[in-house]
């Protein structure tokens, strides 16, 4: 059973038998506008949580998207890098960023559910 | 982004907000930046079918007098005397050091009256400035103080000013019922009291420029929207729509520390002009246009597909600095990011490889010309 985070940083992290899949929310991509550019971190690379882990660059601006938490990164999605407005389509699906391995469970605990997303998106 | 208090309003801002648009400070406005359409779309449409872009941030001036073409000609480099009546010329303000003090379009209208409005001729000439938003304050107080030494009026004309911009900006006009759709590319005039009209824009397209009092705009506005070819479009694609046609935006790709030699814009200036001289800057010009430059502006094309924005320092391959990005950014017509800024005259001359340093990442940088996509202009 997959549980679905966010942080306020307006990432989602799907977790499920211990592989965290992230991404941006679709109002993150809404905020940003149409994406041009993606960078994605490299396979097996070990990210602490508040790493930049991903670029996502706009027409206008370049942004980054932060390791939600520790981990080291497994899978990364390529279509995001070929066709970066996938991520402006479907941000909470087909556009997902990559996936890690969690280091510690246990942070997840300080992550935000969907309702406490929704509050602060407003 | 949030209502800042301290920007100003257009005067139609009560359109934009129910074309559902996304606002942003700029020069001091709160300004559509994007509609829903998105940045993207906003920018191809343009190109293919028009756009209809709010810039009443922009100031009008018009000077009208017996000395009004001797004050512009004082004042810009630029014989005003010269004009044709309904030319327009794309002028600067200088300093004395021959710095960019703002980017012009001078038009020279026709006669003036005794009272220095239209009708008979003896007020002498009248003009149309228009003026970047970021500068108009400061450019008023310029015009204003040299005008003191010629007999001119000057005056700051409240008006919302639209751009209707791309291949059928023309017909959409004429389908509108608006004269002025014959004219050649540069050229304008006032086809009623209180508006005026020309063939020029910021986009590399085709298409107009209307001044005109906010209420008639209005109805002007719900006019041409009636057209299904035309679509608000925001400051973010009018942005990338000049950067690939390779037009400066002054603040960033010309400045007071930026002479017009160096911003390779001396086709502004015709000979005759730099020869005689008498305009402020000329002794500064001339020294510069003979000694020739350090810098100069260029087109950059960065390797891959991630922007190389404006700010961003340009190294050799052995990393030292060789340039700045003045304006980057992704080209939706070009289809790769693209940019301009200024690079030294041995790296440009001996083809030196360029980079930009993002991230950590050295990307490739090659010099391009400009524009990024054809100017589409309607030269008549």
């Amino acid at each position: 059973m997959a549980t679905t985070y966010f942080t306020e940083d307006h990432e989602w992290i799907r977790v499920e038998g211990g592989v965290a899949t992230v991404g941006i929310t679709d109002h993150a991509q809404d905020q940003l506008g149409d994406l041009v550019f993606v960078q994605l971190p490299d396979v097996g690379q070990k990210l602490a949580k508040g790493d930049a882990a991903v670029v996502v660059e706009s027409v206008k601006a370049a942004s980054d998207v932060y390791a939600p938490i520790d981990g080291e990164v497994t899978e990364v999605n390529e279509a995001t890098a070929s066709d970066p407005a996938l991520v402006n389509s479907a941000a909470s699906s087909d556009g997902w960023l990559w996936k890690m391995k969690l280091a510690d469970e246990s942070q997840l605990a300080n992550l935000l559910d969907e309702a406490g997303y929704k509050a602060i998106i407003g | 982004m949030g209502t800042d208090e301290n920007l100003k309003s257009l005067p139609l801002d009560d359109l934009h907000k129910a074309a559902g648009a996304r606002f942003g400070g700029f020069a001091g406005w709160n300004m559509p930046i994007t509609y829903p359409l998105g940045v993207m779309k906003e920018h191809l449409h343009t190109r293919e079918k028009a756009g209809l872009f709010d810039i009443s941030h922009m100031q009008l001036f018009e000077l009208s007098g017996r000395e009004a073409a001797a004050l512009l000609s004082h004042a810009c480099p630029l014989d005003a005397a010269a004009l044709q009546q309904g030319q327009s010329k794309y002028t600067f303000f200088l300093n004395e050091q021959a710095g960019i003090l703002d980017d012009l379009i001078v038009t020279r209208l026709g006669t003036a009256g005794a009272d220095g409005t239209a009708g008979g001729d003896s007020g002498g000439d009248r003009y149309m400035v228009v003026a970047n938003a970021g500068n108009a304050a400061a450019d008023e107080a310029h015009l204003r103080h040299i005008a003191s030494g010629f007999d001119c009026r000057v005056e700051a004309l409240p008006r919302v000013f639209l751009a209707i911009q791309g291949p059928q900006a023309a017909d959409i006009l004429r389908m509108a019922g608006l004269s002025g759709t014959e004219l050649a590319f540069m050229n304008g005039f006032e086809p009623k009291p209180g508006w005026f009209m020309s063939r020029s824009g910021y986009t590399g397209e085709d298409g107009f420029e209307i001044g005109l009092p906010a209420g008639e705009a209005r109805e002007l506005v719900a006019a041409l929207l009636a057209d299904e070819r035309l679509a608000w479009i925001g400051l973010a694609a009018r942005d990338s729509l000049r950067l690939e046609a390779g037009l400066c935006l002054h603040g960033h790709d010309i400045t007071p520390d930026h002479d017009p030699v160096e911003a390779a814009l001396t086709w502004a200036i015709g000979k005759p002009v730099r020869e005689k001289g008498g305009f402020i800057g000329a002794e500064a010009l001339r020294a510069k246009l003979a000694a020739g430059t350090v810098r100069k502006r260029v087109g950059l094309k960065p390797d891959g597909r991630q922007p190389v924005r404006g700010e961003t320092v340009l190294i050799d391959a052995d990393g030292n600095e060789i340039g700045l990005v003045t304006s980057g950014g992704f080209g939706p017509s070009a289809g790769h990011p693209v940019a301009m800024g200024y690079v030294a005259r041995a790296a440009i001359d001996g083809n030196l490889p360029i980079f930009a340093e993002l991230r950590g990442n050295r990307i490739p940088v090659h010099i391009h010309p400009l524009p990024f996509t054809p100017h589409r202009y309607h030269k008549g």
